[in-house]
């Protein structure tokens, strides 16, 4: 169906081919799923199947990419549009038309299919993906998860063989994600559909997968088995790490797969486990609330954007040297509740205290110093042309001389002070604007979603810098969807719904309790409260195993 | 649902009661009806006769409006009106011209020494009923056809408009429907950006302040019209249809030679030494060529049309009942012409023309002709009721 045939990809003005010489062949009605980390050249290879590399992106295109028999060389991407349907990232960036029924019909129009057809068409589409009940609803009206539901439904109408997405669950809560994906799989199952897709959190995805490529980062990549590839892949989700060390070979894939072959394993396996789920100083984590000192206390905040009730009376105590992680599904007041906390948000009732002053009484300036910040969109905060500017900027806001660069050497080693900030990745992005808002030192760190977009690697990292951070005693919450994230970094987990605090405790407790938000790990294991890889190592007494999945922490000397 | 492509006769029957269905109106009925009254109020000053008018296009539009949200914004345009007419009275008030000695005098402003060479116009001094009625009168005949096409755009689709257009203006559609949409996010990044400025301290100043909101928000807006573009092109936006290259060629100076033909023909209607003829030959011919190079330009594009709007008897009623409006008010015969402009001097209650009252109430028939808006949730039927 889709042949690469010693493709090389190279971009203007790059020092090595962005894909390097890519043989592949993708069979009719396979998933093929694409990883590999930031900037391996993911987005290259989706785009190239339906042309747009190079015709719409630029750069040189040596051998020949076909699709059915059809070479992009030939034709540019608009003529693959009834062969191939993409879908990007961002479903509203590709959004033409406002309604549903409308921008399922846009791809029609554009093919002048028959107005008859496009009518039926429609209708099957809209009960394929769920969609009928919103059909005339505005596109800027749906949640995330229709949103993109809408958005693949656009691509499906015009009936292509190929189905292209681009990390299509990264800005979603695990439920629309799972959704999303059971859309996917049905499609491949049903209608026979190619489907070619890149994701980065791999423990969702590789379930349903046929093929696997994975862009080793130099522009070749190897392909084949998704099993025989992850055994002996660095970039795996949780459930392979667990199937090595418990020696399952070939590694099981699903939960289901997995949970099948673990009674011997929880027979081997402590009752409690040994270690905690994290590897932090456990004099600052708080398990015992009542001796760590409240760094931010909020009482009844209520937040209303017009009619709409964002928060509703959340009340909450922020501790140092914690990490809190904030969960709950799209819309149900998360980014609203950090950002009342911070005090630049709006706050319609209730108290906040931090260091005996409320944030959104006193001068942004100071606000800053107390309760810092880093918004959904981080790029947001970068206004100068280089990173050195951004930094001096920041040491010129407050901070002595240095600080900032000091702080992001310490985040995200080896940015240089020339490079521009929007040609850094999104993980080298976000360290830059952790470093401006953490040079005058808040004691209160609030992320909204820092995990979007970011790769296994990147997200270690960022583990890394939260628990130097809980360690010096700051106290962080971490808005996100990634449940496997909050594993590894959060020390308590607040879930909120319809703008209520729903749970407020120990993550052990309630990543355990909850389906939706448990990690794979713990739902392997169940009724045994693990939660991570590592532990099960410690348990098991197997040292080096745990070495490989999250990469040491560095021991940076605790300043308080 | 019923497969609406039957052919015209068998559905000749059913399509009486089938086209007052709920849906919405054809959106160029709507504007032909808007623009008529246009035509119709800039015919009279008869404040009787505009009063009545903004009564008929306050009734069409709230009975026959949808909850979309260009259609909330008639009140807007209600609220501009307003401001006109008080405009054009301060102004009048403050600029007074034209008072002669028989005017009644209503106050006086503190009069501004002008000096000789700005004679002419004098700033403040005595504000008379007349002057202060005809500036009234103005604006209130301005405020008219402004709420006229307040009420075009809240009645029809501003997009589904722009869909009727030829196909050769297809491109031209298209751009003005990004924009549209591409306006309130540009909001949404700039109050997203302004309001993450507050975490970031210092807070510039001047320049600084517009580049830290500008910078952010410009490369948000040419991110996004990127990947626009790659979208649409990826769905086959701008494929080319069955046009060759002859035909491009034909297209191009077919519009050209319209374009020429409806200047000279424009020229010569406006200077009264040319020849009748000439100007009215020119510009028939310049629009000849015109509709010719916009039929073989569409060919250029090829696509079709999702649920296309279709011309039904009720559309034509719309438009017609606007129509007549225009035509009786525009022609003047079947009663005293005067009446619509009613003279201030001496100052009398203006009277009500039966024959241009009878032609505004037929206006309103459109809130009846026109079939009532889609329902935005359609109701749930009962368990039990078939669909």
């Amino acid at each position: 169906m889709i042949r690469f045939d010693h493709v090389t990809i190279t971009y203007a003005g790059a020092e090595r081919p962005a894909l390097d010489d890519i043989d592949l062949s993708i069979d009719e009605g396979e998933l093929c799923l694409v990883v590999g980390h930031t900037g391996s050249g993911k987005s290259t290879l989706l785009n190239a199947i339906n042309g747009l590399v190079p015709h719409f992106t630029g750069g040189t295109l040596a051998g020949r990419v076909t699709v059915a028999g059809r070479s992009t060389a030939e034709d540019p991407p608009r003529e693959f549009a009834e062969l191939v349907g993409v879908v990007g990232q961002d479903p509203v960036a590709g959004f033409v038309t406002d309604t549903v029924e409308e921008e399922l019909a846009y791809g029609m129009e554009q093919l002048a299919l028959d107005p008859v057809v496009m009518r039926a068409r429609v209708e099957e589409t809209l009960d394929l993906l769920g969609l009928a009940d919103l059909r005339e609803r505005g596109l800027h009206e749906l949640s995330g998860g229709q949103q993109q539901r809408v958005a693949i439904g656009a691509a499906l109408t015009a009936h292509p063989r190929v189905l292209v997405l681009d990390e299509p669950t990264s800005a979603l809560d695990p439920t629309s994600a799972e959704d999303v994906l059971a859309t996917i799989t049905r499609l491949v199952h049903d209608l026979g559909i190619t489907v070619v897709l890149a994701e980065h959190r791999l423990e969702r995805v590789i379930p349903y997968a046929d093929r696997l490529v994975v862009l080793a980062g130099d522009g070749t990549a190897r392909h084949g088995d998704p099993a025989t590839l992850l055994a002996g892949s660095t970039v795996a989700p949780p459930i392979v790490h667990l199937g090595r060390l418990a020696g399952w070979t070939p590694p099981p894939l699903s939960v289901r797969d997995a949970r099948r072959r673990a009674p011997a394993l929880r027979q081997r396996l402590p009752v409690t486990p040994p270690t905690p789920h994290r590897a932090t100083n456990s004099a600052t984590t708080a398990s015992d609330s009542t001796t760590t000192d409240v760094a931010l206390a909020a009482v009844g905040v209520i937040v209303r954007h017009g009619t709409v009730v964002a928060v509703r009376g959340a009340t909450i105590d922020l501790r140092a040297g914690q990490v809190v992680a904030l969960m709950g599904r799209n819309g149900s007041g998360k980014s609203s509740l950090l950002w009342a906390l911070q005090g630049a948000g709006r706050r319609a009732g209730g108290t906040v205290r931090t260091g005996g002053l409320d944030p959104a009484k006193i001068k942004p300036v100071e606000a800053r110093r107390l309760v810092g910040l880093v918004p959904q969109t981080a790029t947001d905060l970068l206004y100068l042309d280089s990173v050195g500017a951004e930094l001096q900027q920041a040491d010129r806001d407050g901070a002595s001389a240095g600080t900032a660069r000091r702080l992001l050497d310490e985040i995200a080693p080896g940015v240089a002070d020339t490079e521009h900030p929007r040609d850094l990745s999104s993980g080298q992005q976000l360290a830059l604007v952790l470093a401006l808002q953490l040079a005058v030192t808040p004691r209160v760190l609030l992320l909204d979603e820092p995990t979007r977009g970011l790769d296994y690697g990147a997200k270690a990292a960022l583990v890394r810098t939260l628990d130097r951070l809980a360690a010096q005693g700051h106290a962080v919450v971490v808005a996100t969807h990634d449940v496997e994230f909050a594993t590894s970094a959060a020390d308590r987990v607040v879930v909120m719904a319809g703008g209520d605090i729903v749970t407020d405790g120990p993550a052990t407790t309630v990543l355990t309790a909850s389906p939706t938000f448990a990690p794979q790990i713990a739902k392997i294991l169940a009724p045994l409260p693990y939660l991570t890889v590592n532990q099960v190592a410690d348990a098991l007494g197997d040292k080096s195993a745990a070495q490989n999945v999250v990469p040491p922490t560095d021991s940076l000397p605790a300043q308080s | 649902m019923n497969k609406t492509h039957l052919s015209w006769g068998t559905t000749h029957a059913l399509g009486l009661r089938a086209a007052r269905l709920p849906r919405g109106l054809h959106p160029v009925a709507w504007w032909l009806w808007a623009l008529a009254l246009a035509t119709a109020a800039s015919r009279t000053s008869n404040p009787l006769l505009l009063v009545l008018i903004f009564a008929v296009l306050g009734f069409v539009v709230t009975a026959r409006r949808t909850e979309a949200p260009w259609a909330k914004a008639f009140h807007y345009y209600l609220i501009m009106a307003l401001i006109v007419i008080a405009i054009r009275v301060v102004f009048r008030s403050v600029f007074a011209s034209g008072i002669t000695p028989e005017d009644h005098i209503l106050f006086r402003l503190p009069q501004l020494q002008t000096p000789d060479w700005y004679a002419g116009i004098q700033i403040g001094g005595p504000v008379s009923l007349e002057a202060t009625l005809s500036a009234a009168l103005d604006g209130l005949r301005l405020a008219c056809l402004l709420c006229c096409i307040g009420a075009a755009n809240s009645l029809a689709n501003p997009k589904r408009a722009l869909k009727a257009l030829p196909g050769a203006l297809y491109e031209l559609g298209v751009a003005v429907t990004v924009a549209l949409s591409v306006a309130p996010q540009l909001v949404e990044s700039v109050q997203r950006v302004a309001r993450a400025r507050r975490l970031r301290a210092g807070r510039p100043r001047g320049l600084r302040a517009v580049r830290a909101i500008a910078l952010p928000v410009l490369h948000d807006a040419l991110d996004r019209s990127l990947r626009l573009a790659a979208a649409m092109d990826a769905r086959g936006y701008g494929r080319t249809g069955t046009a060759t290259r002859a035909s491009r060629r034909l297209t191009g100076t077919l519009m050209l030679a319209g374009m020429a033909g409806l200047c000279v023909g424009v020229y010569g209607l406006l200077d009264p030494s040319v020849p009748r003829p000439v100007g009215l030959g020119g510009l028939a011919i310049g629009v000849l060529l015109s509709v010719a190079g916009l039929a073989t330009g569409g060919r250029r594009v090829a696509r079709s049309r999702y649920r296309p709007d279709r011309w039904q008897w009720p559309e034509l009623v719309v438009a017609g009942s606007g129509l007549i409006t225009a035509v009786v008010l525009a022609a003047g015969t079947g009663y005293d012409p005067a009446e619509l402009n009613p003279g201030l001097y001496p100052l009398s209650w203006p009277t009500l023309p039966p024959l241009p009252t009878a032609a505004i109430l037929v206006a309103a028939t459109a809130a009846f002709a026109a079939p009532p808006p889609p329902q935005r949730q359609p109701p749930t039927l009962p368990a039990g009721a078939h669909p």
